[in-house]
């Protein structure tokens, strides 16, 4: 099978933690770094790690959406090939425009950095499918994850299907309590928890193997 | 040359955490605040002889890149050129 791209923007920090996930899976990897383009047919499917790329400046995951790389993201992701967002990764994908809405800093204003029960309200197919429990436990890590949808916005999400989680007690302020939704076909996704964070029982939990 | 101010605000409608912090250090002291809002200014010297051209230039700029729509409002202001 081909390998799943993982993206290295800079100030990505959580990549050899996602690298380390797909290999405790046993799928194949590569790192692509943002300057750089790539063919999409060369990979399996894409996934943007969490982190501070170009240092939230301007706003979260802004200035990495114009990014090089992220232009053959949005060649794959209209290709129906998975590409999944996972915290400043979802950022980037709100921010290119392949997913709707916006992630806004925490109602607290403050850093949350915990493990938060999940919800699965309508499955990925292309991220865990059948394959994910339906309540899962994953930690969070994140200043700016507050989820804002205008009301059209989140009515066309629930009217799709696209809501992928809900947070059971809302860390962070949250519309609706989502913590992760899907483009209309359901092959790019994004979440604010890091599922690669819990992929042995030594982590605190597996859970988030099943999302690989 | 023609140098252009953008300034963005949050929209009323959404809720802007860091003015409402603001506000609230204001008035414990003291000053009696009704509403603080939180943005960004940014100052673009812009490589156009024009104004109109620059002005054109600026806003597909901001609506491009330094503006998120979706949560954001923006003003544009010329500050030197013609």
């Amino acid at each position: 099978m081909k390998p799943v791209a993982v993206l290295c923007f800079p100030g990505t920090q959580c990549d050899q933690d996602v690298v380390k996930a797909l290999k405790v899976m046993n799928r194949s990897v590569e790192t692509i770094w943002y300057a750089d383009h790539f063919s999409p047919k060369n990979y399996s499917a894409f996934i943007l790690p969490g982190g501070f790329s170009y240092g939230d400046y301007l706003r979260a995951g802004a200035l990495a959406a114009h990014s090089p790389a992220m232009r053959d993201i949005q060649k794959a992701a209209q290709a129906g090939q998975p590409v999944l967002g996972i915290c400043n990764g979802f950022q980037i994908l709100c921010e290119v425009g392949l997913l709707g809405g916006t992630l806004q800093i925490n109602k607290s204003l403050r850093f949350i950095d915990e493990w938060v029960e999940l919800e699965l309200c309508h499955s990925c197919f292309a991220w865990g499918g059948d394959q994910v429990q339906k309540t899962v436990s994953i930690p969070i890590a994140h200043r700016e994850g507050r989820f804002y949808a205008s009301e059209d916005q989140i009515k066309k999400l629930e009217d799709q299907e696209q809501i992928w989680w809900k947070y059971k007690n809302n860390p962070n302020g949250s519309v609706k309590d989502i913590a992760g939704i899907m483009n209309k076909k359901k092959n790019v996704a994004g979440l604010m928890p890091h599922p690669e964070r819990a992929v042995a029982e030594w982590m605190g939990g597996s859970a988030g193997r099943a999302f690989f | 040359m023609v140098t252009i101010g953008v300034r963005i605000l949050p929209k009323k409608e959404v809720l802007d955490v860091q003015g409402r912090a603001i506000a609230d250090t204001l008035k414990g002291r003291g000053y009696s605040i009704e509403e603080c809002h939180y943005g960004k200014y940014i100052r673009l010297k812009i490589n156009e002889e024009n104004r109109e051209e620059a002005l054109k230039k600026a806003k597909e700029i901001t609506e491009s890149v330094l503006c998120n729509s979706l949560v954001e409002n923006y003003e544009l202001e010329v500050l030197e050129g013609n």
